[in-house]
């Protein structure tokens, strides 16, 4: 699905990705934790292409196609999603429309029709629901004042409308109450298959209890510096960051 | 340059075509024999020259307002032919059987038959080319109602009462420089009426093309509700791509009698000028309503096009208990101008107004918003809410703001609200990480912002005029 290789990135003069090296089956989700400003979000957005991250060297294969070849917006039409950590409003615009968009514009790249407004409407009534967003998100402005768990539950919306093969969930889980929390573990694992990957970035090892990961990694200083299964979580939660970032240095 | 290039770029101006047409076009300048010409092609009755030429004799004592935030090289007026009319339209047609054929291809392709039959359902259109208003479609319907749509210069001769009463009585003929030079000089353009109590059954729309090299446009629209009547009019504007500017200088004066409610919109789409800022529309409007008793006037204005827009259709609430409206979406582009606004004069007793303004700026262009809103000693209880927003797309483009606020009732309230935002990167990578490119997603996030005002227009048309600011935004996100 995945592999990075030694991956360099700088931001604004800056580099932020020192070397690193990650691979990711089909089927399989991993988890990022990691101290802040080490790097996860960076990694989110240079994986999706966002301008003004460069990178250096290295580099990734997404499903077998050299991921720097595509555009922005041919990697999510591939299939490359990120839940962001700060999703941003867009006024006027409704939910609807803005969904119906992307859903057709995926649907044209891989050569089907778009939907009829009238079963786009039916499905996206449908898939709110999953997230327990009321319908009257779908006509409101994308985020367009949404209180913080709601735009959190709303990128999910997008996740499950969009069905993508790589999604990468940036801290999706801050600012959740318990129940949203539990609505948007259960909507990951709903759509856990055997052909789908999660990249789940978080501070919290209580979102693994409830999305129990194959894979937890430690990102510090612009690298994986700690491999392990579940059980690393529950590590890292007892005793911090700073043993490993010592061991990385 | 490719063939498909080249496509690529005439297609960012859709109705950027010339129609080979004979015309009888008068050679450039402007004098007084030239007004004579006008009026004597048109058959006019004396009093119309005289009120003519007093215009151009006023007109000739006044100077070009400067205070505009536009640049622009003079306009050397000797240097434009004051009129222009197909040969064929010598004799006016009498139903469109007779009308010239490529005339009607012309309108064929700029998307508006003229065959009634195949005519936007519920649309009654007047047609005006260069200098002469082609035809009116769906006149006897209308007629059958009481309602009157027909081109200036045929009211003229049929109901010269109602032209002579109201002609020049909302925008007096020394109002402005452009409007008496319109004054002096105007050629063709829609009259209606709209008889008491009549509810008119039909949008009614007019549709300005200009095609001539070097010619300008002088349009004169006159719009009368008599009392508790009803009516909404649409009007449209396209011409070649030149590498000249062109001059366009209309006047638009709207009555609501008591109880009346006139609805105004506008897409005008005039050639902008290229990428470089060459050639395009010089667009020098004066619009104005005036609001009897209870009654309400309405306006709505997507500008696109022009290289400079010079335009503030006013409302003047003189009657008790009126209404003004004024909702305005204004995009620029390229080296585009737009100074445009609108002027709310409270004079009667519990009016109230609302401006609803969108200003988009986008490469080098300039876009500013100018309004006025005043309250007159009478205007017991006015109340106006000003909303004016702009939007920047890159940052080598300008948005400015100028309200013109003049209170003298103390009772009267005047809201205003002014925001500037950017079409932000986060906003374009959400858009692009689901999967929009860039124009698309620009183009929806514009749309977005204008969702107010263009929820004023009729139906048909705020489709278009979606459409209309993807096509002018090309080229915008780079
Ligand atoms: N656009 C930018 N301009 C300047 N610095 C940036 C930019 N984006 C990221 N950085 C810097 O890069 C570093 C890594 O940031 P990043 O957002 O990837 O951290 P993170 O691991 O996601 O942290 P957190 O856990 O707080 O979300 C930080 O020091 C941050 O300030
Ligand atoms: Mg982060």
């Amino acid at each position: 699905m995945l592999r990075i290789t030694n991956l360099f990135a700088k931001v604004e003069e800056k580099e932020i990705l020192k070397g690193l090296n990650l691979t990711i089956n089909a089927g399989e989700v991993h988890a990022i934790m990691g101290p802040n400003g080490a790097g996860k979000s960076t990694l989110g957005n240079v994986l999706s292409g966002r301008d003004g991250y460069e990178v250096t060297d290295g580099k990734i294969d997404f499903n077998d196609k050299d991921l720097f070849a595509l555009s922005t917006e041919e990697r999510a039409r591939e299939g490359l999603f990120l839940a962001f950590q700060y999703p941003v409003e867009i006024p006027g615009v409704s939910n609807m429309e803005f969904l119906k968009a992307s859903v057709d514009a995926k649907r044209k790249h891989h050569g089907q029709s778009e939907l009829s407004a009238v079963e786009f409407m039916k499905l996206a009534r449908e898939t709110s629901k999953r997230v327990s967003l009321d319908q009257a998100f779908l006509k409101r402005g994308v985020n367009e004042g949404f209180s913080g768990g709601e735009k959190k539950r709303n990128e999910i919306l997008q996740m499950m409308l969009l069905e993508p093969s790589l999604c990468i969930l940036d801290e999706t889980d801050s600012g959740l109450d318990i129940d949203a929390l539990q609505i948007v573990a259960n909507g990951v694992n709903e759509m856990r298959s055997p052909e789908r990957s999660f990249i789940i970035v978080t501070h919290y090892q209580r979102l693994l209890d409830y999305i129990v990961p194959d894979f937890v990694h430690v990102l510090a200083n612009g690298r994986i510096v700690k491999t392990g299964g579940k059980q690393l979580a529950l590590e890292l939660e007892e005793k911090g960051y700073a043993w490993l970032e010592e061991e990385a240095v | 340059m490719s063939e498909q290039v080249k496509q690529l770029i005439n297609q960012e101006y859709a109705a950027g075509f010339y129609s080979d047409i004979v015309s009888e076009t008068l050679p450039p300048g402007l004098n007084e024999t030239v007004i004579r010409f006008i009026s004597a092609k048109k058959n006019e009755p004396e009093w119309l020259l005289e009120w003519r030429l007093k215009s151009y004799t006023a007109w000739l004592e006044m100077i070009e307002p400067e205070w505009a935030h536009v640049k622009y090289d003079d306009i050397d007026f000797q240097a434009v032919s004051f009129y222009s009319a197909p040969k064929s339209m010598d004799e006016k047609p009498k139903s469109l059987a007779e009308v010239d054929p490529e005339l009607l291809r012309t309108y064929e392709k700029l998307g508006i038959p003229l065959h009634e039959q195949a005519a936007l359902a519920g649309v009654a259109m007047d047609v005006v080319f260069d200098s002469v208003s082609v035809l009116t479609t769906f006149r006897e319907k209308l007629f059958e109602v009481g309602v009157i749509f027909c081109s200036i210069s045929e009211a003229v001769h049929k109901y010269p009462e109602l032209v002579k009463k109201y002609l020049g009585s909302v925008v007096p003929q020394k109002d402005n420089y452009y409007a008496a030079l319109n004054s002096a000089v105007f050629s063709d353009g829609s009259f209606v009426y709209i008889p008491k109590g009549v509810r008119c059954p039909m949008e009614l729309s007019t549709y300005f093309r200009i095609n001539e090299q070097n010619t300008g446009q002088f349009e004169r629209t006159l719009i009368i509700a008599d009392e508790g009547s009803h009516v909404s009019y649409l009007e449209g504007c396209t011409a070649p791509m030149r590498d000249e500017n062109q001059l366009h200088a209309a006047v638009v004066e709207l009555v609501a009698c008591d109880n009346a409610v006139i609805k105004y919109s506008t897409v005008q789409n005039w050639y902008p000028g290229n990428a470089e800022g060459k050639g395009g529309i010089y667009n020098f409007v004066t619009k104005r309503g005036v609001c009897h008793t209870n009654a309400k006037i309405s306006w709505t204005q997507v500008e696109t096009g022009s290289a400079i827009t010079w335009k503030y259709p006013s409302c003047i609430l003189r009657g008790d208990n009126s209404v003004g409206e004024f909702y305005s979406v204004a995009l620029t582009n390229n080296y585009q101008q737009a100074d445009t606004g609108t002027k709310m004069i409270h004079i009667g007793k519990n009016t109230r107004s609302t401006i609803i303004s969108k200003g988009i700026s986008a490469g080098k262009s300039s876009n500013a918003y100018r309004g006025l809103v005043r309250m007159n000693p009478g205007a017991d209880g006015a109340r106006n809410y000003t909303q004016c927003d702009s939007l920047l797309i890159g940052d080598k483009c300008g948005a400015h703001t100028f309200p013109y606020i003049e209170s003298k009732n103390p009772s009267a309230i005047i809201e205003h609200e002014a925001t500037t935002s950017k079409v932000s990167d986060d906003q374009l990578f959400l858009c692009k990480q689901r999967g929009l490119d860039a124009e698309k997603a620009v183009s929806m996030i514009v749309n977005g912002f204008c969702r107010d005002v263009f929820k004023e227009l009729p139906m048909e048309f705020a489709v278009e005029a979606g459409k209309l600011l993807q096509v002018s935004l090309e080229g915008s996100v780079g």
